[in-house]
């Protein structure tokens, strides 16, 4: 890992040709919704930029956005991993383990201090002192904290590091919480789903060694490139949902037609990510294209919204599940009893003094 | 609409006169009609009226929404068609709240009696509690009142004030969704949605408001039907024609 090599040697070292290389610039500039003229802009920031170290930390998690990762089409995970990024520390995907793994963590934390982008999966458990997620013999959340010292900035890899997802679910026992809970000090991009969409990783990463800079954020850390737009907005079966074509029951003539799985509880309408338009699996389908509604995985506390099947959420600090239509009808039904009482005894009352 | 108000305040202070002097006898005087309600705010009122109940009826169906419409999606429209009125009686009824809050500014003094309600007045409370005597039969006669009574004033201010502020906000939240980031709705109201959480969260507020607003609208027009009838002054015909009537000539 040469200082100063840049991440057009370490391509064509690899056997890329040129053309291929400017494909692939020109690839990305599309993948990342920039114009044509930003191919250039980004050819000339590879060949003349060195390889920017991410270090890729392990908390409490599942490894659902390194899976996600792995599979990557649009830059291939293969040029993301091998040629663009050096992906120094990543204790699922790295060949060595152990003392030899934290070893190179500290030496590349050093070597490029203030330079590196640490993207972290998971997220810190705060009870018992951190002691429910142990790396290398230390609780998770003191390694977060070191690495983050020096990091120029970090990526919140999925739902776990962005809003605290399953471990963080009601009751949270561990008090699992995001990572900006933690590092207050630091810029944090928000790359929430569960997993994330793999362009939408590998897009974000090759946006920030592109270019420098943190893209561009919306109001909640997440970037606005895969995150301005909900699942409705883009959903193919919105025709559907305007029209008021809706699948009422799973095995209904709508579910086979497919029309809109609004009033099965698809989340789609308050859910933002990019999975109708990029889709998976390179492309090839999403949860509503397989007949099943968004369980809207990339949003804050999304475990503790009620039913995946209700479009109306469930409300439990009423002691009782249900939902607001249902508190709606019993407060004004009871008002209305009250109502129709008041104006019993308001009757008699005035039976009783008339002519006064 | 100021003579009448003089007009009233001479009444008072012949009342007070005559009750110094000590004279036992009960004193009648002439009311005549007071006119309250100036001509934009009775316009809003039934503007806002038409508008939730318009909010409130497609509201519903957007979180309920009608049963699968037959046919091709390029027939229909009505999921559309029923957002469509939503939004628009939303900007209606928006509108007509901010040029209410500017005719509490221009208006006579009843414009502001909803937006100010005398919290720090001890009096207001004494009357308040009133009013409350007279709903709960306690009382046999009510007091006479040329604007809101006390107890309506509070019931206007946090049922319906704090209710159509929450809704305009939650409301144009949600909107902005739609709209896109960096849209003026969004730039305004977008804040509203890690607020509360995530846009799931808002819905459901959302929707709690509607059932505030409408348990409101019950007891208004519950209380508006019977101090019509009860009270001592005129209630429903005065949101017509702006004049309010008094039955009695007897005192306060």
């Amino acid at each position: 890992m040469s200082q100063l090599e840049t991440f057009y040697e370490v391509m064509r070292r690899q056997g890329i040709t040129r053309r291929s290389f400017l494909k692939y610039c020109s690839l990305t500039a599309a993948a990342l919704g920039l114009g044509p003229t930003f191919a250039p802009r980004i050819a000339h920031a590879m060949e003349t930029k060195e390889r920017t170290p991410v270090l890729w930390l392990h908390g409490l998690e599942c490894t659902c956005c390194s899976e996600s990762f792995i599979r990557s089409a649009h830059p291939l995970v293969k040029d993301v991993v091998l040629s663009m990024i050096s992906l120094d520390y990543d204790d699922t995907l790295m060949a060595s383990a152990g003392h030899q793994a934290e070893a190179i963590l500290e030496e590349t934390m050093q070597k490029y201090k203030g330079k590196y982008i640490l993207a972290v999966e998971g997220n810190p458990p705060l009870n018992e002192d951190g002691m429910f997620c142990i790396v290398g013999g230390k609780p998770f959340l003191d390694q977060l904290k070191h690495a983050a010292k020096d990091a120029a900035a970090i990526i919140a890899w999925g739902s776990c590091a962005s809003w605290g997802c399953v471990q963080a679910a009601r009751p949270n026992p561990t008090q699992a919480v995001p990572i900006h809970k933690v590092i207050k000090d630091k810029p944090i991009i928000k790359v929430p789903g569960c997993p994330p969409i793999a362009e939408v990783m590998t897009g974000v990463i090759t946006y920030m060694l592109t270019f420098g800079k943190v893209p561009e954020l919306d109001r909640q850390g997440r970037p606005k490139m895969f995150y301005s737009q909900r699942i409705h907005d883009k959903c193919y079966r919105r025709p559907h949902f305007d029209a008021g074509q809706f699948v009422e029951q799973w095995d209904d003539e709508g579910a086979r037609k497919g029309y809109c799985l609004y009033k099965v509880g698809c989340k789609g309408p308050t859910t933002y990510n990019a999975c109708s338009t990029v889709r998976w699996n390179e492309g090839t389908s999403f949860p509503i294209q397989a007949g099943h509604g968004c369980i809207g995985c990339s949003e804050d506390g999304f475990w503790d919204k009620g039913s995946f099947y209700d479009r109306l959420t469930d409300i439990n600090q009423f002691g009782i599940e249900s939902n607001a239509d249902e508190i709606g009808t019993t407060v004004a039904g009871g008002v209305g009893a009250a109502i129709a009482a008041h104006a019993a005894v308001s009757a008699i009352k005035r039976a009783q003094h008339k002519g006064e | 609409m100021s003579t009448s108000v003089k007009s009233k305040a001479v009444e008072r202070e012949q009342l007070t006169d005559n009750h110094h002097s000590g004279e036992e006898k009960i004193i009648t005087r002439r009311q005549t009609a007071v006119y309250v309600y100036e001509a934009p705010v009775r316009l809003w009122h039934w503007i806002t009226v038409f508008s939730i109940i318009t909010l409130c009826v497609t509201g519903y169906f957007i979180g309920q929404p009608l049963p699968t419409q037959p046919g091709e999606a390029s027939d229909n429209f009505l999921m559309g068609y029923i957002r469509f009125a939503h939004f628009a009686a939303a900007y209606i009824v928006t509108i007509g709240f901010i040029g209410r809050l500017y005719w509490a500014v221009v208006g006579n003094s009843h414009s502001r009696e909803l937006f100010f309600p005398k919290f720090f007045v001890k009096a207001w409370w004494k009357e308040v509690w009133h009013e409350v005597r007279w709903y709960l039969f306690m009382e046999k006669t009510p007091k006479k009142y040329i604007g809101h009574n006390p107890l309506a004033q509070l019931g206007m201010f946090f049922l319906f004030i704090v209710g159509m502020v929450f809704m305009i906000f939650t409301g144009f939240a949600l909107y902005s969704e739609g709209a896109g980031q960096g849209s003026w709705q969004d730039t305004l109201f977008g804040w509203v949605i890690p607020l509360f959480g995530q846009s799931q969260d808002v819905h459901t507020w959302h929707r709690l408001g509607m059932w505030y607003l409408i348990t409101f609208i019950m007891v208004h027009v519950y209380v508006a039907i019977r101090e019509d009838i009860m009270s001592r002054q005129s209630l429903i015909s005065t949101m017509i024609s702006g004049w309010r009537m008094f039955k009695d000539d007897k005192p306060d």
